[in-house]
């Protein structure tokens, strides 16, 4: 036993944590990707799957709460480890989320598969690219501990924000103009809808890194100094 | 009547059973009627506030209370089937295959070889002393620290150092069990830290069965935990069922801080 | 500069002067009284060394006594309580370190244990001359051992056993009891606790204690005049039964005589039994710190 092997165990598990959200955001992820482009393409054919990988992530959150539960109970964590715990715990719970409103949007593109077509809405495919984008550079700062990679996913929540009114008068227009388009410009308001929960909850994740790697909590605009005793500001 | 949940021994027997054991001082009973099964290689914790009967339990596990004048020993502990506390068993035989680790180091006053090989020689061992004592250094972790000077005296090292040695001493006559009684209480908090990944370690090769007043330490390294109170056991399972959803609310009092 | 008043009062801050008074007084009492034992000790000795040294030489250790004191010695004294001590020795130490083991170590708790306890204690206190007329009665008479070295050692170490094992048991008890439950934890018999650890550690405590027992034996003369030690005697002991005397029992011989002479071989005699002492002290001074060295 070296003098660096201390505490081995503990921090094996913290590894096997990190390996369990790592697992889950993969999986979202991917979950995210399959049901935006089932929409873009109106193609319903992977939903079955993607439901089932759902089903997986779900798993996954609640294996991360019994060990996250474990962790603060048996090994009393301090300092990083602990806002590594907390973070996780937090970032699950996120993640989980995101795949069911990813789920939210696949069964969307399935039920616009039987519609009748409604005219491209460029925004949709701009919208999809944001948020997808949000979430992979969320959980690349989250991977890479970058917490300035993470407060510029926070800047780009508000073009998504502005997507989705501009997508939301596009289809109001298109409904007003042919009562057919009905169905297909509702389900693709829920996608719209959907696609800015999962901007918001990238959002979050990114907010997770900044108080895992600096422990400052720039949650709802706050954007300053730790709750006590830290510096002012900045 | 005692909780307990969950004791998985893996379909293997038991490394200890203890049925209904009480241990009287005279006439105060300091354990009353504990029944407790140690599974095979885990770390069992006894733990409790001050007074609550663990020294003296883990103390039944091999007869060393026998050499208390005035305690008397009542109950089964059975130990590969066969009850420790019958007539016709020899304790010396007993602690030779169940070990015990005391609270402070208490090397004896001769060199670190000799410490060592205390156990083998008395015991009668006619193999290589030097493998057996090389080994046993090694698995306690202290080998690199003392290889090259395994003729100096015992005292001369460090607490920590002294308490691993003293595992090693108990490990070089190839016990099953190694009963440990509070092992790091008296140590400093990094060498604390390096008895308990040491117990960690040797859960491969033996059962260990702990007393720790510290919950802390209980949580960290124990498969299992036993909390006793006054002399009776009043939860017994998996140590994290016992840390974060104890049955008992005397026990969820103590670990929470309330008492004790 | 002074300190402001203290907050318990000006009262206390005036004791002070007081107390420190009191606390000097008290040590030169001390140290008066240690001198007090220091200079009777002192003059003794300066009287003794004056009286004695001219006379100390080779000759004074290779003669016998005889009827001149100019040609005196103490040869036959000299050996015979060589041999005495050393027969006592012998005799004594395992008999007193066995008993001290079965006491600490072997005797159950019993009301008679603690009998025997207390009746040793008690016997270390009988007066020397009890020991004689217990050594006369048994070893001369009844067991026929007759006026010899044999019976002189064997009434000493009647007298010096309750204070070996006294000594010894302390040594014992002294050990730590956590030595032993290690011990005991690695499957050691009672035996082995014993012998591997409790005696080597007690040893040095044991050591002294005999030592300095078997220098009161050295100093004994009352019991062995009982028991047959004589004033005049021409030949060194060569066997256990042969006849003998011993240096104090020269030198009260000596000093009973009328003749300056004798007086002044006397001194001399004396010397050469505090040389005996000191050196007997030394020895277990030196194995003490030789065996705590090396725990």
């Amino acid at each position: 036993m070296s003098r660096q092997a201390r505490r081995r165990h503990f921090h094996e598990e913290l590894d096997t944590l990190q390996a369990r959200l790592m697992e889950m955001a993969g999986l979202v992820e991917r979950l995210i990707g399959q049901a935006s482009e089932s929409v873009l393409r109106r193609d319903a054919s992977m939903v079955g799957r993607l439901i089932a990988d759902d089903d997986r992530v779900d798993e996954l959150e609640i294996e991360i709460d019994e060990r996250v539960m474990e962790l603060l109970a048996l090994q009393q964590p301090m300092a990083v480890d602990l806002r590594q715990i907390v973070a996780t715990n937090k970032a699950s719970n996120d993640l989980e989320r995101m795949g069911d409103h990813a789920v939210n949007i696949a069964k969307a593109a399935r039920r616009l598969a039987d519609a009748p077509a409604i005219p491209e809405v460029r925004e949709l495919s701009e919208m999809v690219a944001v948020a997808t984008d949000m979430v992979s550079r969320s959980l690349a700062a989250y991977v890479s501990r970058d917490p300035e990679a993470a407060r510029r996913v926070c800047e780009t929540d508000d073009r998504v924000d502005d997507l989705r009114g501009s997508m939301y008068r596009i289809l109001v227009t298109h409904m007003l103009e042919d009562p057919r388009r009905l169905s297909a410009a509702l389900e693709l308001l829920l996608v719209s809808q959907n696609l800015e929960r999962i901007a918001d909850l990238a959002t979050n994740i990114a907010e997770d890194v900044v108080f895992l790697v600096e422990g400052r909590n720039i949650k709802h605009g706050t954007g300053a100094s730790p709750r006590r005793g830290g510096d002012a500001g900045s | 009547m005692a909780t307990v949940h969950g004791i998985d021994t893996g379909g293997a027997r038991p490394a200890l059973e203890a049925s209904s054991v009480s241990v009287f001082y005279g006439d105060t009973e300091a354990v009353r009627g504990v029944s407790l099964v140690v599974p095979p290689h885990q770390v069992v914790a006894l733990i409790g506030p001050s007074g609550c009967g663990k020294s003296t339990l883990l103390r039944c596990f091999n007869r060393m209370n026998d050499l208390i004048p005035d305690a008397r020993v009542e109950g089964r502990v059975d130990f590969h089937g066969q009850d420790l506390y019958e007539e016709s068993i020899d304790p010396v035989e007993v602690r030779r295959r169940i070990g015990m680790v005391f609270q402070k180091p208490n090397p004896f006053p001769k060199s670190i070889f000799d410490n060592v090989a205390f156990g083998p020689r008395v015991n009668g061992f006619k193999g290589d002393l030097h493998e057996v004592v090389e080994a046993s250094l090694r698995q306690s972790a202290l080998w690199d620290e003392v290889s090259d000077r395994l003729g100096d005296s015992a005292y001369a090292l460090s607490g920590g150092q002294q308490q691993r040695l003293c595992i090693a001493r108990t490990l070089a006559v190839r016990p099953e069990i190694v009963l440990m009684d509070e092992p790091a209480s008296s140590l400093d908090p990094i060498a604390t830290q390096r008895i308990e990944e040491l117990i960690y370690e040797l859960k491969e090769r033996y059962t260990i069965v702990i007393v720790t007043h510290n919950m802390q330490q209980a949580a960290r390294i124990s498969d299992y935990t036993a909390f006793l109170y006054m002399g009776e056991l009043v939860e017994y399972g998996p140590t994290q069922a016992i840390f974060t959803n104890p049955r008992e609310e005397r026990t969820e009092a103590y670990v929470t801080g309330r008492f004790g | 500069m002074t300190l402001p008043a203290s907050g318990l009062g000006p009262d206390v801050d005036r004791h002070d002067t007081r107390r420190r008074m009191m606390g000097r007084a008290f040590a030169s009492l001390c140290a008066l009284a240690t001198c007090v034992g220091v200079v009777a000790l002192a003059v003794l000795l300066v009287d003794v060394t004056l009286d004695g040294a001219p006379r100390l030489s080779a000759d004074l250790l290779t003669s016998f006594a005889s009827r001149f004191p100019e040609r005196a010695g103490v040869k036959a004294a000299l050996a015979g309580s060589v041999w005495i001590v050393s027969l006592t020795a012998v005799i004594a130490f395992p008999l007193s370190v066995s008993a001290a083991i079965y006491l600490e170590e072997y005797a159950p708790r019993h009301w008679s244990t603690r009998a025997i306890q207390t009746n040793i204690a008690n016997l270390a206190g009988v007066p020397s001359i009890v020991y004689g007329i217990l050594g006369l009665a048994l070893f001369v008479r009844a067991l026929g051992l007759d006026r010899s070295v044999l019976s002189g050692a064997l009434t000493l170490s009647l007298l010096i056993m309750p204070v070996i094992i006294m000594a010894a048991q302390e040594a014992i008890r002294a050990v730590p009891p956590t030595i032993r439950e290690a011990a005991y934890g690695l499957g050691a018999t009672r035996w082995q606790v014993v012998r591997h650890q409790v005696l080597p550690m007690a040893l040095p405590g044991i050591l002294t204690g005999t030592i300095l027992a078997l220098s009161r034996a050295l100093g004994e003369t009352a019991p062995l005049i009982m028991v047959g030690a004589v004033g005049f005697v021409a030949f060194t002991p060569s066997g256990l039964s042969d006849q003998f005397t011993v240096l104090p029992l020269q030198i009260y011989s000596w000093v009973s005589r009328p003749q300056q002479g004798f007086h002044e071989v006397a001194a001399a005699g004396i010397l050469v039994l505090l040389g005996l002492l000191l050196t007997m002290n030394a020895v277990a001074i030196v194995l003490r710190n030789r065996y705590r060295a090396r725990l």
